[in-house]
């Protein structure tokens, strides 16, 4: 490893420090501070309406935030037009509910970033897309449209066209909550890969047996606080804070 | 009956007249339309309140006030067409682009957030998003209102040969029918006819486009 690449190993991936957001007189994010290294999983934990959703979206600056600065690779991100379309195109996002384009098929879905934003030629988008719809399990789904596919199906070919971008990071906002139970493993099993593979991830989801099988750190948030911090292991187990013990008796009764 | 077949290649002459200009304006107007929907849509608050404006001004003038605007306004500060035909395409197009503009934005609005975010999210930018993602699926859920804009522009058309010397077909009637006051009824049948020559298969082609490009959702 060059010396170069061993002191950018050592800054964080992402960088949040000070984070303030609101929403009118809603604050809904408060001094947040989060650091997150290169190949680090963490899982996002809390309840409902306790700003889970718009810590993500603040990572890839589809919400942008009123104080505080957030940082990709020691880069501020940039206010808007050009250089944040390219940011963006650096940090993926997995949403709950697919937003797979619904006029273009599954293996378009997948080229669409790659020819449009990286200027990659259409064939060779197309190869490198069919790998990857490979790679998540729906290869023969590629002619399909989206509507046409299951929801587990659905939410892996999100992940192969967050891929295709050969992002830094991965957001995942509650990616299996929208899923019928039988079909939830299906694409924590492809999430766990990633997380094997090194990809650097943030993942909101209650599913602690995926926290516990790929997570290197647990983030508790309530009332748009980070309330604690723990490993996996630790968290479940012996959460420090009262919050996180109510939150994770009611979570656990079912 | 017998003056129309009588005059038949004034009215084939009137006729592609007037399919030439409602084709010409229709595209004028849908692309024109399009962009105003765009910039209602933008980031850029200058360009929201120029679409804004634009659909304002135009949306609630009559369509014969904006053939005199464009015939006999613009020259007075020397815009000038080359001929009546070209302005009535012009004036057609203004008109019409207004209200393609307010169709397109509520197909626009009709296309899920999730849809435009996932497009940023990848990358893309405020405006190859609304081309690659948005607008094509807007596209899709206005067709039959579309349709229906593109039919009233090629009837609206008449305005161009009834008060502004363009030979097109509404032009005829008036004529052929002082010639042959007996027969005013069978000419004016048959203009309006003509026009349905028009406006049906537009009809039926709208429905087919529709069908053909719907959505699996
Ligand atoms: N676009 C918005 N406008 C106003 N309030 C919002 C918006 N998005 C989220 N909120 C509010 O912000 C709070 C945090 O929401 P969210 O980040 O979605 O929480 P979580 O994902 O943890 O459930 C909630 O009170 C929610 O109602
Ligand atoms: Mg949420």
């Amino acid at each position: 490893m060059s010396s170069d690449q061993a002191t950018r190993t050592k800054q964080p991936l992402v960088a949040l420090a000070g984070v303030n957001k609101w929403f009118g007189d809603l604050q809904v994010l408060k001094d947040i501070n989060l650091d997150i290294a290169n190949g680090e999983v963490i899982v996002v934990i809390g309840p409902s309406g306790s700003g889970k959703s718009t810590l993500c979206r603040c990572i890839n600056r589809l919400e942008g935030v009123q104080q505080g600065e957030i940082r990709l690779d020691g880069v501020l991100l940039p206010e808007e037009g050009k250089a944040l379309a390219r940011l963006r195109s650096e940090v993926g996002m997995v949403f709950q509910s697919f937003n797979l384009f619904a006029h273009k098929t599954i293996l378009e879905n997948v080229t669409l970033g790659p020819i449009k934003v990286r200027k990659v030629r259409k064939a060779e988008a197309e190869q490198r897309g069919r790998l990857l719809l490979e790679r998540v399990g729906i290869a023969e789904q590629a002619d399909k449209f989206p509507a046409q596919l299951s929801g587990g199906q659905q939410q892996r070919a999100a992940i192969a066209r967050a891929l295709a971008m050969e992002p830094k990071v991965l957001l995942f906002d509650e990616p299996t909550s929208a899923l019928d139970p039988e079909m939830i493993n299906e694409v924590l099993d492809v999430m766990t890969s990633l997380a094997r593979e090194g990809m650097t991830m943030v993942v909101v989801t209650h599913e602690m047996g995926f926290a516990r099988k790929a997570a290197d750190r647990v983030v508790f948030m309530d009332h748009g606080k980070i309330v604690e911090e723990a490993t996996p292991e630790t968290f479940f187990t012996n959460p420090r804070s009262d919050r996180a013990k109510d939150f994770l008796s009611k979570i656990l009764t079912h | 009956m017998q003056a129309l077949l009588d005059n038949l290649d004034r009215l084939w002459a009137g006729f592609l007249t007037t399919l030439a200009m409602s084709v010409a304006a229709a595209v004028a107007a849908t692309i024109l339309g399009t962009i105003l929907a765009a910039f209602r849509v933008s980031p850029l608050p200058p360009l929201r309140a120029l679409g804004a404006t634009y659909v304002q001004l135009v949306r609630n003038t009559p369509l014969t006030a904006v053939f005199f605007i464009v015939i006999f306004g613009l020259p007075a500060v020397d815009v000038t067409f080359q001929n009546f035909f070209i302005a009535a395409i012009v004036a057609l197009s203004v008109y019409t682009a207004a209200f393609v503009c307010e169709v397109v934005r509520s197909g626009i609005n009709s296309v899920s957030t999730g849809q435009a975010e996932a497009a940023r999210a990848i990358g893309l930018t405020f405006g190859q998003s609304l081309r690659d993602v948005v607008l094509p699926q807007a596209f899709r859920s206005v067709v039959p209102p579309l349709g229906n804009l593109w039919i009233a522009l090629v009837k609206n058309s008449a305005i161009a040969g009834g008060g502004f010397a363009v030979a097109d077909i509404a032009q005829l009637a008036p004529s052929l029918a002082r010639d042959n006051p007996a027969q005013v009824l069978a000419i004016f049948g048959g203009i309006a006819l003509a026009y349905m020559v028009i406006t049906v298969p537009s009809g039926i082609a709208v429905g087919v486009i529709e069908r053909r490009t719907a959505i699996l959702r």
